[in-house]
């Protein structure tokens, strides 16, 4: 199947122009790359992108998966988003960040803080680790109660453990990352008192109804007068706050987020699952956004640069619905892994389009995808959540004017989880 | 433009930065504070690489194929590259270039 609209065929790429608009044509190597080594996760949040629980047989081994960094250091991919399930606990991670770190690729990894005690706390606080690697932890709410709802039982101490050990060990500006939701989008001044309590700086990015994240997107994604709070606080608070540039569909509210404002699924975005197989984005877990296998002839820089998939995303995309919109040029559309997992066009709004249309485009006639494949445990975990229980609360236009030097879009630009 | 005194000074690439060659130019990613930065233009690359070489950043705009008319815009973006320690001062045989 097509996975995008008709457009007209293969242009040259122009000089000069936008930096979005080079971007759109794709990069000879991603600029965001995710990198779940394992599917393998001691929690079982509500939302999981990528529905993990169970570690994959096929799961890269060692060497594979350190021939898969010398190849991203022959790229020149300067940093790879590392992931899971959660990561640490592959016995050999810790070997395969000094491998990374050792091969000039910086690492920034995700984790729910499990692994994190204050002896590897101090390690990544070490001089082994350069500064190149930056930490993640995951926190869907400042509170215990509002975390745990999504992320299961005992998920917010453990978090807040892991936040503690770093600081002690003195890890300089860890990224506490918070997926905004219904629940907790009133707590954006708790997250950020959170943040500097343990000097750490506050990360939000956008739910997507990805993975395990489609059962509950319909009860946990924000409602659209909080996506207009989220905006505003973003507005008026959020310079230091990272968003992976996630939420430029709320553009369309009027002014501009900063960042980069496309969809870089398959431009400068992409996804490498635990057993080699890359997507177009870590969003877009699918069957229909397969690129291909790393582990193929080639490797991955064939499937980067030539897979029919990526190609075809680099294509240029006609706006459909929305190329009449006046905010098309900041909201283009919004994110194309939303809108497949909602059952959308691809060429339409977004589910959460801030001007109304996606409710409109989500009350018609529409056919949710089937999932193409889910590593959750089928028995429950004693941690799991339960989501019954809360009661209480409820991307570059940057560049335009600059013709030689662009801008910094920061290590994390272009929707990394 | 204050920029401009730039154009008689010798510079040359931080070592700390790599440059990733892409369709539109190239991308540089500097290890140490870990930016990114896009070099939008094949000539801006061409001037940032022949820096080092070549006796002062004129003759390697020179060098480059670079316009006299466009030297004014091409010293205020390597005036920006060199704020985030992209490129850097070079030391000469006359000693240090005063930045
Ligand atoms: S907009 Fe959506 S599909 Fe595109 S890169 Fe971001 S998360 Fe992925
Ligand atoms: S109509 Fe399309 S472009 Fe306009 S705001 Fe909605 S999703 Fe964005």
């Amino acid at each position: 199947m097509t996975i995008a609209p008709a457009r007209p065929s293969s242009p040259t790429r122009p000089v000069g122009g936008t930096l979005v608009e080079q971007f759109e044509l794709g990069l000879d190597a991603p600029i965001c790359l995710t990198w779940e080594l394992t599917y393998a996760c001691n929690l079982a949040c509500a939302h999981c992108l990528s529905s993990s629980g169970r570690r994959d047989p096929r799961e890269l081994s060692t060497a594979q998966a350190e021939a898969v960094i010398d190849e991203l250091q022959r790229m020149q991919v300067f940093y790879v988003n590392i992931g899971g399930g959660e990561p640490t606990i592959r016995p050999d991670f810790w070997h395969l960040l000094e491998y990374a770190v050792g091969h000039q690729v910086g690492v920034k990894f995700s984790t729910n803080g499990v692994r994190l005690t204050p002896e590897r706390a101090a390690f990544l606080a070490s001089p082994a680790c350069h500064g190149y690697v930056d930490v993640q932890i995951s926190l869907d709410g400042a509170t215990a109660e509002v975390n745990d709802y999504v992320r299961g039982p005992g998920s917010y101490d453990m978090a807040l453990t892991a936040l503690q050990n770093l600081q002690d060990a003195g890890f300089d500006d860890v990224k506490i990352s918070v997926v905004c939701t219904r629940q907790n989008i009133g707590q954006l001044d708790e997250f950020q008192a959170l943040a500097d309590r343990f000097g750490a700086t506050l990360r939000l990015t956008r739910l997507r109804p990805s993975g395990r994240g489609a059962d509950v997107w319909d009860e946990l994604h924000p409602l659209p007068h909080q996506q207009r709070e989220l905006y505003d606080w973003l507005l008026a608070k959020g310079d230091d706050v990272l968003t992976g540039d996630s939420f430029f569909h709320l553009s369309a509210f009027g002014e501009a987020l900063p960042g980069l404002n496309l969809c870089g699924a398959g431009r400068v975005v992409c996804l490498i699952d635990p057993v080699g197989d890359v997507y177009a984005c870590p969003f877009a877990i699918h069957d229909e956004f397969l690129a291909g296998n790393l582990l193929a002839p080639g490797g991955f820089q064939r499937v980067w640069q030539d897979s029919e998939l990526f190609t075809e995303l680099r294509s240029p995309q006609t706006g459909g619905a929305c190329a009449k919109c006046q905010f098309y040029d900041t909201c283009r559309g919004g994110c194309m892994a939303a809108k497949f997992f909602t059952g959308l066009p691809l060429d339409g709004p977004d589910p959460e389009c801030v001007q109304g249309y996606g409710e409109q485009a989500l009350s018609a006639d529409r056919t949710v995808p089937a999932a193409s494949q889910d590593h959750s445990r089928s028995t429950p975990t004693r941690n799991q959540p339960v989501m019954l229980t809360l009661m209480s609360r409820p991307p570059v236009s940057a560049c335009a004017e600059s013709p030689l030097a662009g801008f910094d879009p920061g290590p994390t630009a272009g929707c990394c989880p | 433009m204050l920029d401009e005194a730039i154009l008689d000074q010798a510079w040359t690439l931080s070592p700390s930065v790599a440059l990733r060659p892409e369709p539109f130019g190239a991308l540089a990613y500097h290890f140490g504070n870990r930016k990114l930065t896009f070099l939008k233009r094949p000539e801006l690359v061409a001037v940032v690489r022949a820096l080092g070489e070549q006796p002062d950043v004129r003759s390697a705009l020179v060098a480059a194929g670079v316009p006299a008319a466009q030297h004014g815009a091409y010293a205020d973006a390597l005036a920006r590259l060199a704020d985030t320690d992209m490129i850097r001062p070079r030391e000469t045989d006359q000693g240090r270039a005063v930045a």
